[in-house]
């Protein structure tokens, strides 16, 4: 990174001597790993950004169906966006327990994120049955279509990371808090910030704006 | 595990290594300030506090304001050298998302503004 070799280094270690950077010999494992998966979820929001174009476009294409101001609940809406983003903020802490590697600790706040996150998906998931049984599923518009998509995807990956998160804790309970645990546990804490993070769009894009129209 | 003890080399995202102390500090202010951007959001969607053209603006720059908290308090994503990998690849991602997002809106914009009338019930 020329860039980096630019910067004043705080201790008196030459810069190329520094891992990952040339002299220092490879970056840790963890880094890269951890980079790598940032790259994923990057690419993952890419993904995401489909979506929320296609949204975009078609949010005004109701095909004379009901519109998102009839259908959204936003008071549902406030309720499952704190459910996300406390869940981001348990997996946090829970994320930092394990780094200090305290198991008990970190159990806790594994079962209250994913306590958080399945409330958030149940209230979800509530809304989506309501819709589809007022006739409002995702065939009725294309609207709808944009809607069920988006939406739905970002609920998919909200259960993959709850399915992933019982078999991390499955990971820790047996292996205990080891270099390969806490690999695998960082890349979680990315991923399920990361939802976090699309979620802040689509609760603007969809439904703040949806209903505001 | 070791590199980020001589504070050389690069730094994952997610990961806060330098002050221990501060970590729970930092998750908790970045709860705060993310709760306070989604109240903000909902009320001003909901009330005339904005000017009601200017609601959509408000809004944008909330979520961008929010999802900033969460990369920096969350995610620990800074401006030091060691962050520059992360940072780069961020800011390849958001070009993307960029393009993807306003080009589409603005091509179908466009074609939808010379689209031939059509029939009431085919149309929009």
């Amino acid at each position: 990174m020329t860039i980096a070799t630019l910067e004043p280094v705080p201790i008196a270690v030459p810069t190329e001597l520094a891992r990952g950077r040339g002299g220092g010999g490879p970056a840790p494992k963890r880094i890269v790993v951890a980079y790598g998966f940032w790259i994923f979820i990057l690419s993952d929001i890419i993904m995401f950004s489909g979506l929320f174009a296609a949204y975009a476009v078609l949010s005004r294409n109701t095909a004379g169906g009901p519109t998102g101001a009839e259908l959204f609940n936003l008071r549902n809406v406030f309720i499952e966006t704190m459910c996300l983003l406390f869940s981001s903020y348990t997996c946090g802490l829970g994320a930092l327990s394990a780094e200090r590697r305290q198991s008990g600790r970190f159990l806790v706040f594994a079962v209250l994120t994913f306590v958080l996150g399945a409330a958030f998906l149940y209230i979800e998931a509530s809304e989506f049955a309501g819709m589809v049984a007022k006739g409002a599923g995702p065939s009725r518009s294309g609207f709808l279509s944009a809607f069920f998509t988006l939406v739905g995807t970002h609920g998919v990956h909200v259960t993959g990371g709850l399915i992933w998160l019982i078999y991390l804790v499955a990971q820790v309970i047996i292996k205990g808090l080891r270099a390969a645990v806490l690999r695998r546990l960082l890349c979680w804490s990315l991923f399920w910030h990361a939802l976090d993070i699309v979620w802040v769009g689509v609760f603007t894009l969809v439904y703040l704006m949806g209903d505001f129209h | 595990m070791d590199s980020h003890r001589h504070g050389l080399g690069d730094r994952t995202p997610g990961v806060e290594d330098y002050e221990p102390t501060a970590s729970y500090l930092s998750y908790t202010a970045g709860l705060g300030l993310a709760i306070l951007a989604t109240i903000v959001s909902f009320v001003v969607s909901q009330t005339n506090l904005l000017w009601t053209p200017g609601i959509p603006v408000g809004l944008v720059v909330l979520a961008f304001a929010q999802i900033g908290v969460h990369l920096v308090f969350f995610l620990h994503l800074g401006s030091a050298p060691d962050n520059t990998n992360n940072i780069l690849a961020l800011a390849f991602g958001v070009l993307i998302v960029f393009l993807v997002i306003t080009g589409s809106i603005w091509i179908i914009a466009n074609l939808n503004a010379n689209m031939m009338e059509m029939s009431a019930p085919m149309g929009r």
